[in-house]
């Protein structure tokens, strides 16, 4: 007892992140979060206690040997920090920046319990990004030479975004060929067209990561569709050994109510792409054009809400509203995400549920109808219903609608592949041990297999696959 | 999987072109119905054109635009020898092909392209395939050799008469309906005014009418629901559902509207790609 007070007492606040000021930043798309420097860095690696069996290892999708690189970052040894997290995480510095540390790692860690927990994501992120002017192949496999490539260790992924990032780092580091097709002009998959700039840098991170891969032999081949332009036999046929199914979620959901087409009504995926993909925040420098929006609600509380109306206040919008049917404490976006979104002076319209979009009489969105709601009692899972209070609704303007509410399986490559098992939510079936789907040497992970889900989760999946592929090659045990 | 321009041909000067291109990934997987997106430079839009020609053998997909805006104005200034920057596809549902029958296959302005490849595709699937071209005038009257190539019928109407009939391509069908029964179906592609009017024509004939959807999109591949069409009281896609819907069933009002969301955008976009070239030869 006297023990555990003691240490208590020791644990220092936790650092904060520098942030761009929020008033300045609801201006600009720069990056929000600044960055830890080394001295802040290592204060807080300095509170960690290096439990004997941490915990936050097990809440990692990954499993990084987060209290092995803290203790090395304590001690100042950021090269061999790197190493550490390198060891099972092949894109650290996106991960350092949109994981939801506070449920897995951070959650994890003994001191949330009752102090602040470390903050293991921007320490992840301090480290990464030192580190990432580095030679390409020390950056995927943490060796000063490139291994060597045997042509005959063919490998496909089909989609470019995390999931498959991850095994084309994995298998490259390990000699094998790997050649990435995505449908779209550009790599990166939702982190390129999903994630906004301000939360994750395009050209700093994302492009140096994929050129990290390109350094390691990685082809990348853009505008080719898996399912159109090419089928998995297709690629069988060219020689690859092993498929890599990474499609991510695809197709958006709807709220299904009326007025959904109206003008000014869109989903998340179509703001979100125009604005990222399509940089139609420099509109008509970039061709492809946004409607800003003068009164803007987004519909839904997770990480792709956030970032719609983030956005949109961005790019000017009056007022931004996030509508969302039960109270903030149960949003499932991050909660830091919550935080700037709030800090930005982004509203949280909770309790409320829309109905009804109307128009103006010439097909343009004017106002939005909405649905008083309150916390019911908990359904069989425990967590509480929102019901609707009987007659209490009422009109809000807006003229921007962003709805947010989740994904469908994308029936493209889905619908053109038969073979391929789908489990009972149509997303792909797979073997938990190896990710393999029910055809032979074919493999799925990330969004495709799970639905809607994180980042890291399909990079964890991705890994799964590389290794079962790589036993398969004979490459590791 | 450069996308070369083989050949380009200026079919009206200054407003529609046609180009062949090198694409043989595209033209091995291609049918007809399918269209591709395409970006032209690397701050370009991604738009889609649809397929008005394949030639598997050759590796060439041939497609023809009208220039509208700022991205088929790029796309006007590529010549024979230039390669188009991004060209995905072939995306969308191809056609449902049907065998035993006369198609009529309506196509009105630029649309007649587009119907070229959907046309042949019944041919090839052994009906006897009507075509009905309409223009403004003779000199706008596009693909009319191509389409006499294999189909024993063309029919032609001209808004002001200079060339075929007087009038407009559903005079040329109601007339054909009201004679011919072996009809099973029509397909109409073109501006949206005469898809509907087409589809309004068939109806009282209970004919099957197919049109096919030229619907803003963004990525095509299913991603955005930029696309979404109300058909049959239900939204689909075009991009992954169509781009090719039951004709009765299609709600034309409201895909009129979801084309002109971003008109103020596309002419901003166009004057200042305009003001931007004078200031360079200036």
């Amino acid at each position: 007892m006297t023990n555990n007070k003691k240490a208590k007492k020791q644990i220092a606040p936790r650092v904060p992140m520098p942030n761009q000021p929020a008033e300045e930043r609801a201006r600009n798309f720069e990056e929000v979060a600044l960055g830890y420097t080394k001295e802040m860095a290592m204060q807080e690696a300095a509170r960690c206690l290096n439990c004997k069996k941490p915990k936050c290892v097990q809440g990692c999708p990954v499993q990084v040997p987060i209290a092995d690189f803290i203790a090395e970052l304590a001690k100042g040894n950021v090269e061999e920090a790197y190493a550490v997290i390198k060891s099972t995480n092949s894109l650290p510095a996106v991960c350092g920046r949109v994981c939801p540390q506070e449920i897995q790692c951070e959650g994890a860690c003994i001191l949330s319990a009752k102090d602040q927990p470390i903050a293991i994501g921007r320490l992840e992120r301090y480290v990464a990004d030192e580190y990432m002017y580095m030679d390409a192949c020390d950056l995927i496999s943490a060796k000063p030479e490139c291994p060597y490539i045997d042509e005959e260790k063919k490998v496909a992924c089909i989609g470019s975004g995390p999931s498959s990032l991850t095994v084309a780092g994995y298998l490259a580091s390990r000699g094998c060929k790997v050649t990435v097709f995505e449908a779209l002009h550009e790599v990166g998959g939702v982190l390129v067209y999903g994630i906004p700039e301000f939360r994750l840098p395009k050209e700093s991170i994302v492009a140096k990561e994929v050129g990290a891969l390109k350094e390691l032999q990685v082809d990348f081949v853009t505008n080719y569709v898996g399912g159109k332009t090419f089928s998995i036999e297709d690629l069988f046929e060219q020689g690859y050994k092993a498929v890599f199914v990474g499609v991510g979620a695809g197709l958006p959901r709807f709220l299904n109510i009326p007025g959904e087409n109206l003008c000014g009504v869109f989903s998340a995926n179509e703001y979100l792409t125009r604005v990222n993909l399509g940089r139609a925040y420099d509109f008509p420098n970039y061709d492809t054009p946004i409607m800003k929006g003068r009164n803007v609600t987004v519909y839904g509380g997770g990480n792709v809400a956030m970032d719609a109306a983030r956005t949109a206040k961005r790019l000017g919008a009056e007022s931004v509203r996030i509508v969302y049917r039960r109270t903030a404490d149960a949003m499932p976006a991050r909660h830091e995400e919550i935080e700037h979104a709030v800090e930005e002076g982004i509203i949280l319209e909770v309790l409320a549920n829309p109905i009804e979009f109307r128009d103006d009489g010439t097909g343009n969105l004017s106002s939005v109808l909405l649905q008083k709601m309150t916390m019911g009692e908990p359904d069989e899972s425990g967590r509480c219903r929102p019901v609707a209070l009987e007659g209490e609704t009422y009109e809000l303007e807006t003229d921007l609608a962003i709805i947010a509410v989740g994904t469908r399986p994308n029936p493209v490559l889905l619908e053109n592949e038969p073979n391929l098992k789908l489990n009972k939510w149509g997303y792909v079936d797979v073997n938990e041990e190896t990710n393999e789907t029910s055809m032979p040497n074919v493999y799925a992970g990330g969004d495709i297999v799970t639905g809607a889900a994180t980042v890291i989760l399909a990079m964890g999946a991705g890994r799964k696959a590389a290794q079962e592929i790589a036993r398969r090659f004979g490459i590791e045990e | 999987m450069a996308n070369k321009i083989l050949k380009k041909e200026r079919l009206i000067p200054g407003q529609t072109s046609k180009l062949v291109i090198d694409a043989p990934h595209i033209a091995a997987k291609a049918k007809p119905g399918n269209f591709v997106i395409l970006r032209v430079t690397e701050k370009g839009e991604r738009i889609p054109l649809t397929i008005a020609d394949t030639d598997p053998e050759n590796g060439t997909i041939t497609i023809v635009y009208l220039v509208l805006g700022k991205s088929t104005a790029l796309l006007e200034e590529l010549n024979e020898g230039d390669d188009i920057l991004d060209l995905c596809g072939p995306l969308g549902k191809p056609t449902e092909l049907h065998t035993g029958g006369t198609v009529i296959c309506v196509g009105g302005g630029t649309g007649i392209a587009a119907m070229h490849h959907i046309a042949k595709g019944h041919h090839n699937a052994g009906n006897h395939v009507v075509a009905i071209i309409g223009a403004r005038n003779k000199d706008l009257l596009l693909f009319e050799k191509e389409l006499k190539e294999f189909c024993p019928e063309v029919l032609i109407s001209t808004d002001d008469g200079s060339y075929g009939h007087h009038g407009l391509v559903t005079d040329l069908l109601k007339d054909r309906l009201e004679k011919d029964d072996s009809v099973i179906e029509v397909v109409a592609v073109g501006p949206v005014p005469m898809m509907a009017a087409v589809s309004k024509t068939t109806e009282p004939f209970d004919v099957p009418t197919t049109v096919s959807l030229n619907s803003i999109m963004v990525d095509g591949v299913g991603m955005c629901g930029a696309c979404r069409v109300t058909v049959g009281g239900e939204t689909k896609f075009a991009c992954v559902d169509g781009p090719e819907f039951d004709g009765h069933k299609v709600d034309f009002g409201e895909l009129r509207q979801r084309l002109a969301a971003f008109s103020c955008h596309e002419k901003e976009s166009f004057d200042h790609h305009c003001r931007c070239k004078c200031n360079d030869k200036q």
